[in-house]
């Protein structure tokens, strides 16, 4: 009696453990069966190379480089912002701060961390658009300047955080070596800490660049939400995720080509993370050092 | 190389000592900007937002009218879906966390679980909309409900209260379990008795961390299509629906509903100016949500690691 209900907790436990495991099952099938169902009607080709993405349209077209220009447009704003702004962090916090600022800061940083982006959009479209508009006059009022800026600073925590995380497990005994050569801490920081930590480094910038890649209502709100095949980023465009959101503000019948496109859309946003996701474990796997 | 002057070496080490000054000032500075933008963020919304303050704001649905618009629709939808969320994905979460740590075998099964764990973190929160709207809203036929809502947003937080309860059993000496098995108890009953209630505060953190997440979570609520003009709350239970029938216990749990990120996404694209000012208030309202509960996480987790000695 006893054994059994032992077995049947674990079977419980275990079920619970599985459910993580059926959400990625559940979500590579959703996109791509619909996929599926969006290819028979658009060839591939078209959809690689077409440079116009008007779904909605009588003529309609699906050409996909258009969303994924101000996917990676913004993308670059944003990690110009949070890689070097979220590596300094780090390293002052890891390598200079006093443990007490180390301990007030870190909070601080996490709180900036949780503020929710459809707050981060407001402060795009209502904050830094204007006050950019004033440097750069010609800016339109939706751009994916702003919003990849606004967007570079929402990911600087998740880079500090997880690069300091790196830095610090770096024994001392790399640093005690390293001061009594003679070096100055931030010789010692950049020459020996930072190479020491890289592959933690390199697995934060993946991380920056999934959030970036996959952040959607900043874009929404501030870059506007018409397609546009631009690498400019002073102008207005759709990105994958504006586009879903667009899609899904809407009302589209289960099943029609719009309701497919959002799950095309979604699965080539999935495949683009997880490019840049294997690129960054072949980089940890080449820099890592052993001591 | 020829040996340098007592001159030339207090030069360099000067020079090393101003860079390291110049250094840490950078930091400082890159650490304030993060400080500004949220002094920036929740000034801008308590100044713009501030005349629509008032307890009408709070019980007002939405309106066309800027001025009598209110997020009574929103605040109550985003309570009901946290509900929904969080009766989900504790358990669950707890379970999978507790099976990792005490019953996996180090095994190829055990490795799949953990690595997609991991590998669910990253995942784009859009992404799980679209599982949702596959999924719930049309294979299990949830349609725009507060329940395909709350599932979806538990789904996308499972991963933070497992890798909490993770670390709050870790964190929890072997004697203990030692202690437990040594006067008979099974491991359910140690995992019962001892694990669990010890990891509490721990697992307490990472669901209010979850949460937090959650309430401020846009894009997958947008996709599974819940409206953006919400004029009715959903029923309570019990009470008169018209036509002389009355609400089930779980009618709710079907209904339509909106949530306060969707009301400010509503309220910002609107291109009225007036609108903007109802966007601020709700800002700073959601604001103030997240950050008390991210605050409480904080706390406990500070009183945590002053009370906790094994």
């Amino acid at each position: 009696m006893r054994n059994l209900s032992e077995r049947v907790i674990e079977a419980l436990l275990f079920a619970a453990a599985a459910v993580s495991v059926l959400t990625t099952v559940g979500i590579v099938y959703v996109l791509v069966s619909e996929s599926i169902h969006f290819f028979q009607r658009v060839s591939m080709v078209d959809f690689l190379t077409d440079t116009q993405w008007t779904p909605l349209f009588d003529d309609a077209h699906f050409g996909i480089m258009v969303l994924v220009s101000g996917t990676l447009v913004s993308s670059a704003v944003a990690l110009i912002v949070a890689i070097p702004m979220g590596t300094v962090i780090a390293i002052y916090l890891s390598e200079f701060a006093k443990p007490k600022v180390r301990e007030i800061s870190k909070p601080v940083l996490e709180l900036l961390g949780g503020i929710p982006t459809i707050v981060f959009g407001y402060f795009a479209l209502l904050m830094v658009t204007p006050l950019l508009q004033k440097i750069f006059p010609e800016l339109p009022g939706f751009s994916l300047l702003s919003a990849g800026l606004v967007m570079g600073i929402m990911i600087v925590p998740y880079v500090a955080s997880l690069s300091e995380d790196a830095m610090r497990a770096v024994p001392m005994s790399l640093r005690e070596g390293a001061y009594a050569m003679g070096s100055t801490r931030l010789y010692t920081a950049l020459h020996v800490v930072v190479p020491a930590a890289f592959s933690g480094l390199a697995a934060s910038y993946i991380l920056g660049i999934s959030r970036a890649v996959g952040e959607t209502m900043i874009l929404a709100v501030a870059a506007g939400m018409q397609p546009n095949l631009t690498w400019n980023p002073m102008e207005p465009a759709a990105t994958i995720t504006s586009y879903i959101v667009q899609v899904a503000l809407g009302d589209l019948p289960h099943g029609s080509i719009g309701y497919q496109t959002i799950f095309a859309a979604g699965l080539t946003l999935i495949l683009i993370t997880l490019a840049f996701n294997i690129l960054g474990q072949w980089m940890r796997r080449k820099f890592r050092e052993s001591y | 190389m020829p040996a340098l002057t007592n001159e030339q070496i207090r030069a360099v080490i000067a020079r090393g000592k101003l860079k390291d000054a110049i250094f840490q000032a950078v930091g400082i500075l890159c650490l304030a900007i993060g400080l500004l933008v949220i002094f920036l963020l929740v000034g801008d919304m308590v100044m713009r937002g501030s005349e629509r303050f008032s307890l009408d704001f709070f019980t007002n649905f939405a309106s066309r009218r800027a001025g009598s618009a209110g997020i009574l629709s929103a605040w109550v939808g985003s309570l009901l879906v946290m509900l929904v969320t969080a009766v989900a994905a504790v358990p669950l979460g707890v379970a999978a966390g507790v099976y990792l740590e005490e019953y996996a075998k180090r095994n190829w099964i055990t490795e799949i679980i953990e690595i997609n764990i991991t590998n669910l973190a990253a995942v784009p929160s859009i992404v799980y909309g679209l599982l949702a709207l596959g999924i719930f809203v049309y294979q299990f036929g949830f349609g725009q409900s507060i329940l395909s809502a709350g599932l979806t947003l538990a789904l996308l937080i499972l991963p933070i209260v497992i890798v909490a309860t993770r670390e709050a059993i870790r964190a929890i000496p072997a004697m203990i379990r030692e202690g437990s098995m040594a006067v008979g108890a099974t491991r359910w009953q140690t995992c019962r008795y001892h694990i669990i209630p010890y990891a509490m505060p721990g697992i307490l953190t990472g669901v209010i961390i979850g949460l937090a997440r959650a309430i401020g979570e846009t894009a997958p609520i947008i996709t599974i299509g819940a409206l953006t003009f919400i004029a009715f709350l959903p029923p309570v239970p019990f009470t008169a629906t018209g036509e002389g029938a009355t609400a089930g216990l779980f009618d709710w749990i079907m209904s339509p509903f909106t949530v306060m990120p969707i009301q400010i996404f509503n309220w910002t694209s609107r291109p009225d100016p007036a609108f903007e000012v109802n966007a601020a208030a709700a800002g700073f309202v959601l604001m103030a949500m997240v950050l008390a509960m991210n605050g409480l996480a904080i706390w406990l987790r500070y009183k945590m690691r002053k009370n906790i000695k094994w």
